[in-house]
């Protein structure tokens, strides 16, 4: 690792300054992405910006009928939230399945959601439920926050601040996990909202994207078998030594029907 | 240079560290509490597990001054003074879940806390799953997943001590 | 009163000695020694698979903060290369080719990871800091990353003078007989197998820690060695020139080797070298990374077999061509593998009347290839019990029925092979009936039909195998190629109270030594195993050793043991018969007391140790005083471990998934001393045969970079990767050696990945297979089950 200075400031608007200041700084928050990829060198900041002392960023509270989730609120928190598990249990339940027990302890929602990781489970749950992601600057319909492998419409003085999740009238998530990383190799986020059907697929392609044709298919007909038949293209998935192109296609349909079964 | 305050087995320390030092390398190389493994850089493997105010995470994946004004927990705490093994590590001896050593002590903690977390109970399944964290080369785990079963049982004073589970089998 | 303290001898689940200390954060492995003044090295590694280096520019590095040295392979070039400890000889009776292999790179760099310079620093970090301003300037040559490009006319030269990359050419049969057996043979079933490359992967990375005493010019080495004396008479006698007398070995507690860390490493010869250079120490410990692309891989080979048989489904004849894959230079035993622990095993349990195996050994750009976790025999297994299930589709005979028709009869010790081995015993028949018996083969189809209605499809395999260790005779090995003798040594040390101290020469790295080798001595010598303290892995402490491998150390260096017992039980004798005034004929010796036959007169060993070392009333004339005895034990012939390996998976034809659901090993690993432990060594061994069979793949691109360099992409088996393994031994006893053991170490990564992927083609049986490559990854499982699919659509 190279080294770097090392700030924890307390409010979003001092995380902001320093962010601003500085454009070699990076934020930290669980750190078990940043973290990983500094210890090979992938990366060089001039300092790191500890999000975990600022209040602002923390807890999970249901305002409405959407469940606001601070950037900062772990995967443990998350998935043992009673107002997750009460309003959203397939998020509460996502939130269960990620990484492992000490990868719970610390990662955070906001870093993973900030960070885009194709493979990462939480950026399904948002695009699929059309949450709105809340920055020290703006709010961002999820349709326009995700642009691509690790690629956000964050920039790079502004910070992730929460996370607004509509309450669903049903939602539903599964996922093949790689083998060895155990991140998605490919999964499907299924809701049923206000607004309509979203199928938002992750693990399979560069970064999370919606699945208009299954969407269309739950629209018309809420059931596992409706998308049972739906193939997705192969054309632009990801294909490494665990899973061709293909495989992932085919499994995006299968954890699409999966998923609904799961939503019920 | 930055200053870190933490607790580590119940004892207060101060050290100066760079921005860039682990939690695992201030443990390892400055307080020389060497029962925390390194045995992996891809936060995977889990022979780096210690507690943090109660709960497990990766020393490897935490800097050192990420831990500031925590209490750390390391193998080397789990013992009582008098040497009183833990249930957990009394259960890894007696059902020979470990060979080598390496993976143990985190693999140790982990079970702890995975224990903790589910009061009503793991089935060999979920102990199974719960140990996605942790690697281990030696054992296949059989012998691990038993021992943290017979564990629990202790832990949430279900059984006063290991013989009596051996009894009921 | 007279306590009876329990019996903790042979046969008995003793708790291990050693746990307290690992369950503690007590134990000590080779990163968490600190000395005095210590520095850190950082190894700048090839990025590339094949490249000449034009030039290395250290100067900037060199004035980096905190960096003490840097070093480069001119720095290195008058001392030897990384030695070879094994030479076979090619068809025609020449030498197999036997390339230098330089600590640091010379002029060339043939894989990534390739070492190429060394920085030692004040710091792990600095070091590290400093190595990133190297310029090295590399003229990217094309790679031959596998056996087939580095075997394809035209192909790039890994070494200059060898020509088409072909380290030997060499074969074991007699071909003529062999062909006639073929052109006999009512059937001929081919077969053509892959066995996939591993990464060993021990949960330890390696490390070393160079020390150098000024005053003394003695060099010490720590290292995670599976063998210290090795590791002191290659790396003194052959790359540093230190006399054995000036050169510690240090391999203090190693956490898992699995074959990896025998070999003598580069990195070792770099920190003793620099620490003498520099007067401190220097220490290296690998990142994990780092291993993937410098420890020894395992397995790697390509092979075409065809299996004669008559028309009762006898075997006639096997024929084998396998190439092997020994990476871009030779490590300590890699050529050994491929040819005698390997072609040797190919009789299995059978009575095939004969074999010809032809073994090509080829260098690629890759990381080198040495024993791993089984060596040789795990692919000589899945090479036999595949071709056993496929001769059974083929000729309609049931799996299990044509395996029990061409046994080798328990009855039929000794029993010699075609290929060199002389069995000495073994019941496979036995071991065949127990575990279908606790799989309960019998019900399997009723519960295929429950897995079909929840949608899964079930299948169970069988594998019948065999394996050689407790490696070796040393006069069989030397006149097949070692350059070493393959005895051991152990010392007895009883104290004069009674206490006993042994020091032996093999390496316990998770396999229990302090525990077995104390019940050892007090199975024999009555002393309790508390008081019996095991001494390993220092060879300025031990006399002589060659270490841990090839489950040979309860098998030899137990051996040792009884012979050093043996020892102590003689003197003992003549010092009771003098205390006694008896004859020495007439004192016998059990588990601790000397009695004078036929009497009640007696005298515990307590008191005759206190007597040897208080030898007031002594025989001095005729024996010394003390009580110490070592003994070297050369092992007559190899151990034969065999049984029977059952496995059921079921496989999620959604996805492709193999679980594992069932598992049951029967082996027969001679005597067993602490059942405990061999249960240990069967589970964690069937669970790298699980993993090599369903999980674990070392994939390079044709560029040479190992795509699954790291445990994002190798897949390390998981707790819920795993079942439960059922464990049960049946014994037969070694014949000739004197505890009647035979080895456990091996036989699950030995016996497992076979039954594993006879029972995933049992449950695709609907589908038209008739093999499925290791490792059965879903995405492979998924595309079979689709051609499957698509062929019954069409």
């Amino acid at each position: 690792m190279y080294d770097f200075a090392y700030h924890k400031p307390t409010s979003v608007a001092d995380a902001v300054k320093l962010l601003a200041a500085d454009p070699d700084a990076r934020p930290i928050s669980g750190g078990h992405t940043l973290l990983p990829a500094l210890k090979h060198r992938l990366n060089k900041p001039s300092s790191v910006v500890d999000l975990s002392g600022i209040a602002e960023l923390k807890g999970i509270r249901r305002e409405g009928d959407r469940i606001v989730i601070g950037a900062m609120a772990k995967h443990k928190e998350i998935a043992e939230s009673a107002e997750v598990q009460a309003a959203i249990p397939a998020l509460a339940k996502m939130a269960g399945s990620i990484g492992d027990i000490q990868v719970r302890n610390r990662g955070t929602i906001g870093g993973s959601v900030a960070n885009n990781d194709p493979a990462a489970d939480y950026p399904a749950a948002v695009l699929a439920l059309g949450a709105t992601v809340v920055t020290s600057k703006r709010r961002i319909a999820a349709d326009e926050f995700f642009q691509g492998m690790f690629t956000t419409a964050l920039q790079p003085d502004e910070l992730l601040v929460a996370i607004e999740f509509p309450v669903p009238q049903r939602a539903g998530y599964a996922k093949m996990r790689n083998p060895a990383s155990r991140y998605v190799m490919a999964g499907a986020f299924v809701a049923k909202i206000a607004d309509g059907v979203r199928v938002a697929i992750n693990g399979a392609g560069p970064g999370v994207f919606r699945q208009k044709a299954m969407e269309a298919a739950l629209s018309a007909n809420w059931s596992p078998d409706a998308v049972a038949n739906i193939k997705q293209p192969a054309d632009g998935l990801n294909s490494d030594i665990h899973g061709s192109a293909e495989y992932r296609a085919h499994l995006v349909t299968v954890m699409a029907k999966r998923a609904v079964a799961d939503a019920g | 240079m930055p200053q870190v305050t933490l607790s580590v087995n119940g004892k207060s320390h101060t050290v100066e560290v760079e921005g860039r030092t682990l939690l695992v390398e201030l443990l390892r190389e400055r307080l020389r509490l060497t029962g925390t493994h390194v045995g992996c850089d891809t936060s995977q493997c889990g022979a780096c597990v210690v507690h943090i105010d109660g709960e497990s995470v990766k020393s490897c994946t935490i800097l050192a001054l990420q831990a500031d004004g925590t209490q750390v927990t390391t193998i080397e705490g789990l013992a009582k003074p008098d040497g009183t093994l833990h249930p957990m590590q009394e259960a890894f001896r007696e059902y020979h879940a470990l060979q080598c050593g390496f993976c143990t002590p985190g693999m140790v903690m982990a079970a702890i806390d995975l224990v903790q977390k589910h009061p009503a109970g793991l089935s060999e399944k979920e102990i199974r799953e719960g140990l996605e964290g942790n690697l281990c080369r030696c054992t296949g785990y059989h012998n691990i997943v038993k021992a943290i079963a017979a564990a629990q049982d202790v832990m949430h004073g279900r059984r006063s001590e290991l013989a009596r589970a051996e009894a009921a089998e | 009163m007279n306590v009876v303290a329990p019996f903790e001898g042979i046969g008995v689940s003793v708790k291990r000695k050693e746990d307290l200390r690992f369950l503690s954060g007590r134990g000590q492995y080779t990163d968490d020694i600190v000395r005095p003044g210590q520095t850190y090295a950082y190894i700048l590694r090839s990025p590339h698979a094949h490249a000449r280096i034009n030039r290395i520019d250290t100067a900037a590095a060199q004035a980096s903060p905190g960096v003490v040295a840097v070093y480069t392979g001119a720095d290195l070039a008058a001392i030897g290369g990384l030695p070879c400890g094994w030479q076979i000889h090619n068809k025609d009776g020449s030498p197999m080719a036997e390339p230098k292999h330089p600590v640091l790179a010379e002029g060339k760099v043939r894989h990534v990871g390739d070492p190429v310079a060394v920085v030692i620093a004040d710091s792990r970090e600095r070091a590290k800091d400093a190595a990133e301003t190297i310029l090295v300037d590399y003229e990217v040559l094309p790679a031959a990353a596998t056996m087939q490009a580095a075997l394809a006319p035209g192909a790039p030269a890994i070494h200059d003078g060898i020509a088409g990359n072909l380290c030997y050419d060499w074969h074991i049969g007699d071909k003529a007989v062999n062909d006639a057996a073929f052109a006999a043979a009512a059937k001929v079933v081919t077969f053509e197998t892959t066995n996939n490359r591993l990464v060993p992967n021990a949960m330890e990375p390696r490390a070393a820690i160079g020390d150098y005493d000024t005053t003394t010019g003695e060099h010490t080495l720590f290292t995670t060695s599976q063998n210290p004396h090795v590791i002191r008479l290659l790396m003194g006698a052959f790359v540093l020139q230190i006399p054995e007398s000036k050169l510690r070995v240090v391999a203090p507690d190693v956490g898992g080797g699995f074959g990896s860390k025998i070999y003598h490493y580069a990195e070792e010869a770099i920190v003793t070298w620099a620490a003498a250079r520099l007067g401190r120490p220097v220490k290296w410990t690998a990142d994990r990374s780092e291993s993937f692309m410098s420890d020894a891989h395992g397995r790697d080979h390509v092979t075409k077999a065809s299996l004669a048989l008559d028309a009762n489904g006898k075997i006639l004849a096997l024929r084998v061509h396998t190439q092997a894959n020994m990476g871009a230079y030779l490590s300590t035993f890699a050529p050994c593998v491929p040819t005698y622990l390997y072609a040797t095993l190919l009789a299995g349990v059978y009575t095939t009347p004969t074999i010809y195996c032809e073994v090509k050994a080829v260098f690629t750009n890759t990381v080198p290839v040495d024993a791993y976790r089984g060596a040789g025999r795990p692919e000589a297994t899945f090479l036999l019990e595949r071709l056993m299930d496929v001769a059974a589709k083929e000729t309609g005979i049931d799996r299990v029925e044509l395996r029990r028709r061409n046994f080798i009869p328990a009855d039929a010790f000794p029993y010699q092979t075609p290929v060199a081995l002389q069995y000495d015993s073994g019941d496979y028949q036995s071991t065949l009936d127990e575990a279908l018996a606790t799989a309960d083969w019998a019900g399997f189809e009723a519960r295929r039909a429950e897995a079909a209605r929840r949608g899964k499809l079930r299948g169970i395999g069988v594998s019948t195998y065999l394996e050689a260790c407790g490696i070796a005779p040393s006069a069989v090995v030397g006149s097949l190629g070692a350059r070493a003798g393959l005895y051991e040594v152990g010392t007895i040390r009883v104290h004069p109270t009674g206490s006993v101290t042994v020091l032996t020469g093999a390496h316990s790295h998770g396999q229990g030594h302090e525990t077995t080798f104390a019940q050892l001595v007090s199975d024999r010598l009555g002393v309790p195993v508390a008081q019996v303290d095991v001494v390993h892995g220092d060879t300025a402490k031990i006399p002589f050793g060659m270490g841990t491998y090839g489950s040979r150390s309860l098998a030899v260096g137990g051996s040792a043991m009884f012979k050093a017992m043996d020892k102590i039980i003689a003197k003992g004798k003549k010092i009771a018969a003098h205390l006694m005034e008896a004859s020495v004929d007439d004192v016998e010796f059990d588990r601790g007391t000397f009695r004078v036959a036929g009497t009640d007169k007696t005298k515990s060993l307590g008191e005759i140790a206190l007597t040897a070392y208080v030898p007031h009333n002594y025989p001095i004339e005729e024996i010394e005083p003390g009580l110490d005895e070592t003994a070297f034990y050369d092992p007559k012939n190899f151990t034969y471990p065999g049984g029977c390996h059952i496995a059921e998976v079921e496989i999620d034809p959604d996805t492709g998934r193999v679980a594992v659901v069932q598992f049951t090993a029967v082996d027969d690993v001679g005597r067993v001393i602490n059942p405990m432990i061999v249960e240990g060594q069967v589970q964690g061994g069937v669970a790298q045969g699980i993993g090599q069979a369903l999980l674990e793949h070392a994939v390079y691109d044709t560029n040479g970079q190992l795509l699954s360099g790291s445990m994002m992409d190798y897949t390390m088996p998981r707790a819920d990767d795993l079942p439960n393994v059922g464990v049960a031994t049946h014994t037969t006893l070694c014949t000739h050696n004197p505890l009647g053991v035979k080895g456990c170490g091996e036989v699950g990564a030995i016996g497992s990945p076979p039954a594993v992927i006879n029972a995933v083609v049992d449950a695709l049986r609907d589908y038209g297979v008739s093999h499925v490559e290791m490792p059965a990854t879903p995405d492979r499982i998924w595309g079979i089950i689709n051609a499957g699919r698509k062929m019954a659509a069409e």
